[in-house]
């Protein structure tokens, strides 16, 4: 049996990789944002709210747990224009990562908060910080500090499951490979190098965000 | 032209939604063996014979690499590449096939990590113990360090089952037909996206939260038992 690779008739389509890195990481980057400062949001809500808020909060969280990234993407890009509301592909992988995204960071998020010493609470007091000055300065940042390490796996599982969105034609990197492998049907090798390609984005955000998190979060 | 009702929408999801199950179910099982043969392999490369220690290094770091791949990379590739590297050997492999064997691995290197943790929780005290009364790496493993580490790997690894009924609705994109699969092939009979979707969704929900709450359960269950 003889295979021969042919790696160079993927790669000379480079400029459609570069498009598809771009766009995977441009929806990672948003949603990672969005969805991280709404999971701090949903945190406090879900760990000191009122009472209703707390359980609304805790049924969308394991609604979007106990469900695959790609049902919602499906249900956010195929389901809801039959309710009236049309998506572009883009903003539904945008809505669909950030939705997915909350969900995980609430818990991971939540999980730090609730480690706060309730004389660390009690002192901000004393000292007649607000709750929101309580929540922002003297809760979070050591939480943030705490769970760093379990929030940056789940942005990175979060950018990989990003890969599911060419299937609703947002223009990221495995849909470039689809696209390259559907002009040469050089399958086996547009897979390959999307696949590289993934794991050294992988690797490189990991050590971005355990770089930037100390330095620009909860430093000092 | 058939008009589906809703029951026989449902009716058929769920018929799809039992390969759902068996794939999860093999992949589980699969990846279970190939993570304690990986989870072997290193700790016998931490704790091997100052004679073998090239051996245990490059063993090592091929598991580091293992792990790196496909903790790295996305699952769907991981898929891709299974179902279009394996009929690079002439092989015309079925989907099914190339799914099981992604999500096994994938769920090898999960597991593999996760009972890692799991086993350097047990103090370093009883494999110096076992060491002491002559038992070889064999024994040690067997009769002092998995029985503990066991104790406390059951609750990560319930929860673990969790991502892996998740993963195998990527099966759908190679065409394995299993509840993701049936959901869109419904929709495109039917053209109730949302309804189908709906359903769909409550499916995998109905079959992952009681896991969920179970390895929960679990987890406290042991915090509370020391």
């Amino acid at each position: 049996m003889n295979i021969d690779f042919d790696f160079m008739a993927v790669l000379s389509q480079w400029p459609l990789l570069a498009i598809g890195v771009a766009w995977t990481v441009g929806l990672t980057v948003i949603s990672s944002l969005i969805g991280v400062s709404l999971g701090v949001a949903f945190a406090w809500a879900r760990a000191s709210g009122p009472v209703g808020l707390r359980w609304v909060v805790g049924t969308y969280v394991e609604l979007i747990r106990n469900t695959p990234f790609i049902v919602q993407l499906f249900f956010i890009f195929f389901g809801l224009p039959a309710m009236g509301v049309k998506l572009s592909p883009e903003l539904a992988s945008v809505i669909a990562m950030v939705v997915n995204l909350s969900a995980y960071a609430t818990e991971i998020i939540r999980a730090g908060v609730e480690a706060t010493p309730r004389g660390q609470i009690e002192a901000a007091e004393s000292l007649a910080f607000n709750r929101v000055q309580i929540y922002t300065r003297v809760v979070l940042p050591p939480a943030l500090k705490k769970v760093w390490p379990a929030l940056v796996s789940q942005i990175i599982i979060v950018m990989l499951g990003s890969a599911v969105c060419g299937q609703i034609s947002t223009q990221e990197l495995s849909y470039a490979a689809n696209l390259i492998q559907g002009r040469n049907f050089r399958a086996f090798e547009a897979f390959i190098i999307a696949t590289a390609i993934y794991l050294l984005l992988s690797i490189g955000v990991r050590k971005l965000l355990n770089w930037a998190g100390p330095k620009f979060l909860f430093g000092r | 032209m058939i008009e589906f009702s809703i029951w026989d929408i449902f009716r058929n999801l769920l018929l799809a939604g039992r390969w759902t199950v068996a794939l999860s179910l093999t992949a589980f099982i699969g990846g279970g063996i190939v993570g304690l043969l990986l989870l072997i392999g290193r700790l016998w490369s931490t704790r091997a014979a100052p004679g073998a220690q090239k051996v245990a290094r490059a063993t090592s770091a091929a598991l580091d690499g293992y792990i790196l791949l496909f903790q790295g990379t996305p699952l769907l590739m991981q898929l891709f590449l299974a179902y279009f590297g394996l009929a690079l050997f002439g092989i015309n492999v079925p989907a099914w096939v190339a799914a099981a064997v992604a999500l096994t691995l994938y769920t090898s290197a999960y597991l593999a990590e996760i009972w890692r943790g799991c086993v350097d929780a047990i103090p370093k005290g009883q494999w110096e113990a076992a060491q002491s009364l002559a038992l070889n790496f064999g024994e040690q493993l067997r009769q002092i360090v998995l029985p503990q580490a066991v104790r406390i790997a059951v609750p990560p690894t319930v929860g673990f089952l969790v991502q892996v009924v998740k993963g195998t609705a990527l099966a759908s994109v190679i065409g394995f037909i299993e509840l993701t699969k049936a959901g869109t092939m419904i929709t495109n009979a039917t053209f109730k996206p949302f309804l189908v979707y709906s359903c769909v969704a409550l499916m995998y929900f109905a079959l992952c939260f009681p896991v969920s709450l179970y390895a929960r359960r679990l987890e406290r269950k042991l915090r509370n038992g020391r």
